[in-house]
């Protein structure tokens, strides 16, 4: 076990002195490694803080019911009556005018716009949380209330966050796409690296391999080296994303304080991040085993 | 110890280097392997390591077929034969203590352990006051000492030296000879191919001598 753990040591060591020794071809791999990792973790970033907006949202389907303007108190609880009857909604909210219009006025930047106004032009509404979900049935139900008396328009309110939510459901799709793309890129360029130091260091395996070195031992360096450098392009892919968000920020903040928003383009989760850097690291593993695997059997002894 | 049974040897193309060659090497005993460039000294001695394989016939070492060991045992064969060869097969870009080191990275002596032989093994050799050299500041004679430094750092019971003293001059020739009898009087069995009669000569040991393949002696 000492033995075992000590020929581990070295072999780290070993793999640690070769890329001290090519700082330049390392660096470069880390780099090409890293811009092509950023992309795909950059768009699982971007879609993890949209994610917090659309989950702000409703998702569930929603239909506003508004009342004509000239509709009095009584024609609303006639009407108020009729929807808690109807047997195809689950929930049923009456939304006064007066309320109505206080929402509107605690909206940042249109206090002053309604306070010029001198009477509400709001009207009463009701919000009715159907049991379905099926579109075809919400419109049939949509169509049902329009024609109800005193009800001037029906609106289908979840309609963007579905829309938004089917798109965000769309970019992860790509993403992973995009990301198994670059992945076999990764692999490829470690597979490369690999090869080109085993076929450098031909003569050390050959010498190896005479005097008694198992196939195991010959390996091990160059799997560590895969690995690193795999884990150099994560952190490097992390460094380029955390400095892309910090710039990106700068403009996006400023646009949703516009909006009376704090949002802001977050950096992966602590365990998110860590999980690139470990991918990284797998699959320079990978290339590095597939380089091994098909070079190292072909240097025997002569 | 070390038994060759009507062991042929025929590489692609047909051409037949060793032709039922037989013999046995008796622990602790020291043998030349004589003959002609190509009479297949060097095959001879590549089928003891598992280097090459016989298409004929068996190698046995220590009672096992070599010929007949997976890929995967081959390494532990290894170890325990010191094998040393004309050109050396040195790492160039090591000094002359890692060279020496090199096989004791894969053993399972700790860290002082190991390097208390390697430098025991140089100093067998007389190289101990050049171990931060660098092998190509070493003389041709120096150099296949290096070489048998690293063949019996691991204390192998067979050191097997193929052409030792080609390239060296007589002297040179002779001190590398002087080395292979000193750890064949502690109980090494040795066994080294060479052409130089001369030297052969100077050594009252067993010769087996090999011509087109055959063993006639």
């Amino acid at each position: 076990m000492k033995a075992w753990l000590r020929q581990h040591r070295q072999a780290i060591a070993a793999a640690f002195a070769k890329l001290a020794a090519q700082k330049s071809a390392a660096a470069l791999n880390a780099l090409v490694i890293g811009i092509a990792l950023s992309l795909p973790a950059g768009g699982y970033a971007l879609l993890s803080s949209l994610r917090t907006v659309v989950e702000g949202a409703s998702l569930e389907p929603q239909l506003s019911v508004f009342l004509r303007a000239d509709a009095r108190r009584a024609d609303a609880d006639a009407l108020g009556a009729r929807l808690k009857g109807e047997a195809r909604l689950r929930e049923v909210r009456f939304i006064p005018r007066e309320q109505a219009l206080k929402e509107l006025q605690a909206t940042e930047g249109l206090a002053e716009i309604i306070a010029a106004l001198n009477r509400n032009p709001l009207p009463d509404a009701f919000v009715v949380r159907p049991k379905t979900a099926d579109a075809g049935a919400l419109d049939a139900l949509a169509r049902e209330l329009r024609a109800l008396p005193a009800v001037a328009h029906v609106q289908a309110d979840s309609a963007w966050a579905r829309r938004l939510g089917a798109l965000a459901g769309t970019a992860r799709l790509a993403i992973a796409l995009v990301a198994a793309l670059l992945a076999f890129g990764l692999v490829a360029i470690t597979f490369n690296t690999i090869r080109l130091q085993i076929l450098t260091q031909r003569a050390e395996i050959e010498i190896s391999k005479l005097i008694g070195a198992t196939d195991a031992f010959i390996r091990r360096p160059f799997f560590y080296l895969g690995t690193l450098q795999g884990l150099a392009g994560g952190l490097v892919a992390l460094g380029i994303l955390r400095a892309s968000l910090a710039a990106l920020n700068v403009g996006v903040s400023e646009l949703a304080a516009s909006y009376g928003s704090a949002f802001r383009l977050a950096f992966l989760e602590p365990g998110d991040a860590l999980a690139v850097a470990l991918f990284s690291a797998s699959l320079g593993w990978l290339g590095a085993y597939l380089s091994v695997s098909k070079y190292l059997l072909e240097i025997e002894p002569k | 110890m070390i038994s060759f049974s009507g062991v042929v040897k025929r590489y692609p193309g047909g051409q037949e280097a060793l032709q039922g060659v037989s013999f046995s090497i008796e622990q602790g005993e020291f043998a030349f392997i004589a003959g002609h460039s190509g009479a297949g000294k060097s095959t001879l001695l590549k089928l003891i390591p598992a280097i090459e394989r016989p298409s004929g016939g068996a190698v046995l070492v220590n009672g096992q077929n070599v010929g007949a060991l997976k890929r995967a045992a081959l390494p532990y064969l290894r170890r325990n034969l010191g094998l040393v060869f004309q050109d050396q097969k040195l790492l160039y870009d090591r000094s002359v203590y890692d060279n020496v080191m090199l096989p004791l990275a894969f053993g399972e002596l700790g860290s002082r352990e190991a390097a208390r032989r390697a430098r025991a093994a140089l100093e067998k050799v007389g190289l101990l006051a050049r171990e931060k050299a660098n092998p190509i500041q070493l003389s041709g004679g120096e150099q296949q000492r290096l070489a048998i430094a690293r063949a019996v750092v691991n204390r192998p019971s067979v050191l097997i030296a193929d052409e030792p003293t080609a390239n060296l001059d007589a002297e040179s020739a002779a001190a590398i000879l002087d080395i292979f009898a000193a750890f064949n009087q502690v109980g090494v069995t040795v066994l080294v191919a060479t052409h130089d009669e001369a030297l052969i000569g100077r050594f009252a040991k067993r010769v087996l001598r090999l011509a087109k393949g055959a063993l006639v002696q």
